[in-house]
C-alpha cells in the first residue's frame, strides 16, 4: 500500500545513538542490578562516565585489552549477569573476534557486545579505527544477532531488547546525532525491518546512520520527480527480515542497499543472496564502501566520496529509473 | 648537532605538534608531548635512517606502537627531512595521507599502527629476520603504558626473550595515564620493571625528558647481550605546557585560540632558558 507523501518538514535532530544507548542502560541498570558494563578504557567514548559514577558496582574496567573484555563478559554472562561489553566497533569485532565466536556465541553465553563509533565514524583516524568488516564477520558466526539502529528510538529499543535477551547480541552504534526518522509509528520489532516511507517505484534498504541519507534522497526523488520510494531501516542485519525482502521484491522496482560497511559480506550481500535464491530478479545495486584503500577524511567526506549521501543516492535512484 | 641544539629542537617539535593539531582541530596532544623527546633523540642521535632513501634494507627500524601520538612522529620526520613540513598543513584533511595514525603512505613510516598492541610483535618479526639475515641494524618500538594490558604485548615479550633478540628495543612512554585516568585506576601495571625482568628482558629506567639520559640508554647497544632491551622512560603526559601536564583531558584535547597562544608563549619562554 502506498501511503503517500514523505513528511515535508526536515526531521527533528536528536542525540547520537551511542548517547541514547548509555542513557537507556543507565535507566535499566537502576532496577536490574545484574546489568554490568564492561569497558576497555572506553567509558568516555561510550558516554558511560555518568553510568560509572552512578553505579560504580555495575562497571567492570579491564584496561586496554579487548580480548579480555569479551572473555570477561562471557564469564559474567555465564554466571548469570547481564554484561554489556562496550568498545569501539573496530576493536571489539576484530581484536576479540575469537572470544565472540567461541566464548560468547559457541558457548552460548548471552553477553551483549556494543560496538561504538562504528563504520567510519572515526573519520580521519583511518582504517585501524574503521569497522567495515563487522557485519561480514559476525554474519559468519552462528548464534549471535546483529543490530544496527538508525535513530534514537531504534537504539533505545535495541538496548531494551538486548537487556532482555538470553542470546548473544551485537549492537552497532555511531556517534553522530541522528534525527528521529518516524515519529508517528513507533513499532520496533527485533528481526523486522522498519518501513520509514512507502512507495513502489524504488526501494532503499539501509541500516544505521545511512538510513537518514537514504530518507533524504527519497524525499528529493519525490519532490523533484514524483518518484515514490520505500525506505527501510533494516536495523536487524541478522537474522535478516526475509519476509519483508520478499514483499519488497514483489514491487518489481529497483532495490538499492545502503550501508556503512564494505560491500563484501554486508547488508547488501545478505539481501542479494536471499533475493537471488528466491528467484527475484529486481534491478539491484549495493552502495557501501568498496574493496579498496579507503579514502581519508571525515565520515561525511568518506560518505560523499562513495555516494552514501543524499546527492549520491538521489542520483543513483534517478539513474535507475529515468 | 650540539646537545643545546638538540634541546632547542625538542621545543621546536613541541611547538609544531601544537601548531598542526591546532590547525587540524584534531590530534592526540598529551601523548605526543609525552613522547616527543624520545623521538627527537631517536631520529637525531640514534637511528640510522636516510630520509632520501628511506627503504634501504639495513636501516634501523622505528615502529610506533602507540600510533595515536602520530603528530610527534610527523613533526619529527618533517624536521629530519622525510617530507616538507608544509605537507602537515593537510593533517586530517580529505584525501591527505597525513591522518590521525601512522601509515606507510608517508615517507619514513614503517608500519600502519593505531590499533594498540601490534607494534612489538611486528618488531619481533623484524628482529628475527635481521638475525636470520646476519644483519646488525636495530629495531625500536614505542609502547604506551595504557597499551601494555593488550595481551599481544606479553606474547611478544615472551617471544623476544625466547629468541634472545638483543637487536630489539622496546621503549615505554611511562606517563602513568591513559584515556579514562591514571593507569593505577584503570589497570595497574605495578611493577612493570619486575614483570619485564621476569619475562627475560634487560630493563633500564630513565627520565624520558632528559635527552642525554635517553641517548645513553638507547645508543649503547643492548643493555645486556643476548636479551631484548626494555627502556622505561618516565614521562609526563602533556609535557611542556603547564596546563596540559598530567591532565587527562588533553589526551586528545585541542587547544582553543587562547590556550594555543598561552602554550606557545610558555614554549617560547622555555626556549629562551636553554
Ligand atoms: C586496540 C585499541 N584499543 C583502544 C584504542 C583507543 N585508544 C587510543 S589511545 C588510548 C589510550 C592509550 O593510552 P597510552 O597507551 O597510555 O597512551 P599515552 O598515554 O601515551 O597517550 C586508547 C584506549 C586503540 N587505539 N587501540
Ligand atoms: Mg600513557
Amino acid at each position: 500500500m502506498e501511503t503517500g507523501k514523505i513528511k515535508s518538514k526536515d526531521l527533528k535532530m536528536g542525540l547520537a545513538n551511542q548517547v541514547v544507548f548509555a542513557n537507556t542502560l543507565e535507566e535499566l541498570a537502576e532496577t536490574n542490578k545484574d546489568i554490568l558494563v564492561v569497558t576497555s578504557d572506553s567509558r568516555g567514548s561510550g558516554k558511560l562516565v555518568p553510568f560509572g559514577q552512578k553505579y560504580p558496582d555495575q562497571i567492570v574496567e579491564v584496561g586496554i585489552a579487548e580480548q579480555n573484555l569479551v572473555g570477561v563478559a562471557a564469564g559474567l554472562a555465564s554466571a548469570g549477569k547481564k554484561p554489556f561489553a562496550v568498545s569501539p566497533a573496530c576493536f571489539i569485532t576484530a581484536r576479540s573476534l575469537e572470544q565472540i565466536k567461541n566464548d560468547v556465541a559457541y558457548s552460548d553465553n548471552p553477553a551483549v557486545m556494543v560496538g561504538i563509533s562504528a563504520g567510519v565514524s572515526y573519520g580521519a583516524l583511518g582504517t585501524t579505527h574503521h569497522s567495515l568488516h563487522d557485519f561480514a564477520v559476525l554474519r559468519a558466526i552462528n548464534n549471535i544477532s546483529i543490530i544496527a539502529p538508525a535513530d534514537n528510538y531504534e537504539t533505545e529499543q535495541a538496548v531494551r531488547y538486548a537487556a532482555d535477551s538470553n542470546k548473544p547480541v551485537y549492537i552497532r552504534l555511531g556517534k553522530k546525532p541522528m534525527p528521529s526518522l518516524k515519529e508517528d509509528d513507533l513499532n520496533f520489532e527485533f528481526g523486522k525491518g522498519r518501513k520509514i516511507t512507502e512507495g513502489k517505484d524504488l526501494v532503499f534498504i539501509a541500516s544505521g546512520e545511512t538510513v537518514y541519507p537514504a530518507w533524504l534522497a527519497a524525499k528529493e526523488l519525490e519532490d523533484r520527480h514524483g518518484i515514490k520510494a520505500t525506505v527501510v531501516s533494516m536495523h536487524t542485519i541478522k537474522p535478516l527480515d526475509t519476509d519483508l525482502l520478499d514483499s519488497l521484491a514483489e514491487y518489481g522496482a529497483p532495490i538499492i542497499t545502503v550501508e556503512e560497511h564494505m560491500v563484501n559480506g554486508g547488508l547488501g550481500e545478505a539481501c542479494a543472496s536471499h533475493l537471488m535464491q528466491k528467484g527475484h530478479r529486481n534491478a539491484f545495486v549495493m552502495v557501501g564502501i568498496p574493496d579498496e584503500y579507503t579514502v581519508t577524511g571525515s565520515q561525511v567526506e568518506i560518505f560523499n566520496y562513495y555516494g552514501i549521501s543524499k546527492e549520491g543516492l538521489y542520483s543513483l535512484g534517478k539513474e535507475m529509473l529515468l | 648537532m650540539t646537545d643545546k641544539e638538540l634541546q632547542l629542537k625538542s621545543v621546536h617539535l613541541r611547538k609544531n605538534i601544537l601548531k598542526y593539531i591546532y590547525m587540524a582541530k584534531a590530534g592526540h596532544t598529551g601523548g605526543s608531548l609525552s613522547c616527543v623527546d624520545i623521538l627527537n633523540v631517536l631520529y637525531n642521535r640514534v637511528l640510522n635512517v636516510d630520509p632520501h632513501e628511506f627503504r634501504k634494507p639495513d636501516r634501523d627500524r622505528y615502529i610506533q606502537s602507540k600510533g595515536h601520538s602520530v603528530e610527534a612522529l610527523f613533526v619529527t620526520l618533517a624536521d629530519r627531512g622525510f617530507f616538507p613540513e608544509a605537507d602537515l598543513e593537510t593533517l586530517c584533511q580529505h584525501e591527505s595521507h597525513y591522518i590521525g595514525h601512522p601509515t606507510k603512505k608517508v615517507n619514513g613510516i614503517e608500519q600502519n599502527t593505531g590499533a594498540l598492541g601490534h607494534g612489538l610483535s611486528i618488531g619481533v618479526g623484524e628482529a628475527i629476520a635481521a638475525k636470520l639475515d646476519g644483519k646488525t641494524h636495530r629495531i625500536y618500538t614505542l609502547l604506551g603504558d595504557g597499551e601494555l594490558p593488550e595481551g599481544s604485548n606479553w606474547e611478544a615479550f615472551l617471544s623476544a626473550a625466547h629468541y634472545k633478540l638483543d637487536n630489539l628495543y622496546a621503549i615505554l612512554d611511562y606517563n602513568k595515564q591513559q584515556i579514562t585516568g591514571n593507569n593505577e585506576e584503570v589497570m595497574s601495571l605495578d611493577s612493570v620493571r619486575d614483570k619485564l625482568e621476569s619475562f627475560g628482558w634487560a630493563v633500564k629506567e630513565v627520565d624520558g625528558h632528559n635527552l642525554i639520559a635517553l641517548e645513553e640508554a638507547l645508543n649503547k647497544g643492548p643493555l645486556v647481550a643476548g636479551k631484548p632491551s626494555f627502556i622505561i622512560a618516565h614521562t609526563v603526559k602533556g609535557k611542556g605546557v603547564s596546563y596540559m601536564e598530567g591532565n587527562i583531558k588533553w589526551h586528545h584535547g585541542v587547544p582553543t585560540a587562547e590556550q594555543y597562544q598561552l602554550a606557545m608563549s610558555e614554549l617560547q619562554e622555555a626556549e629562551a632558558l636553554i
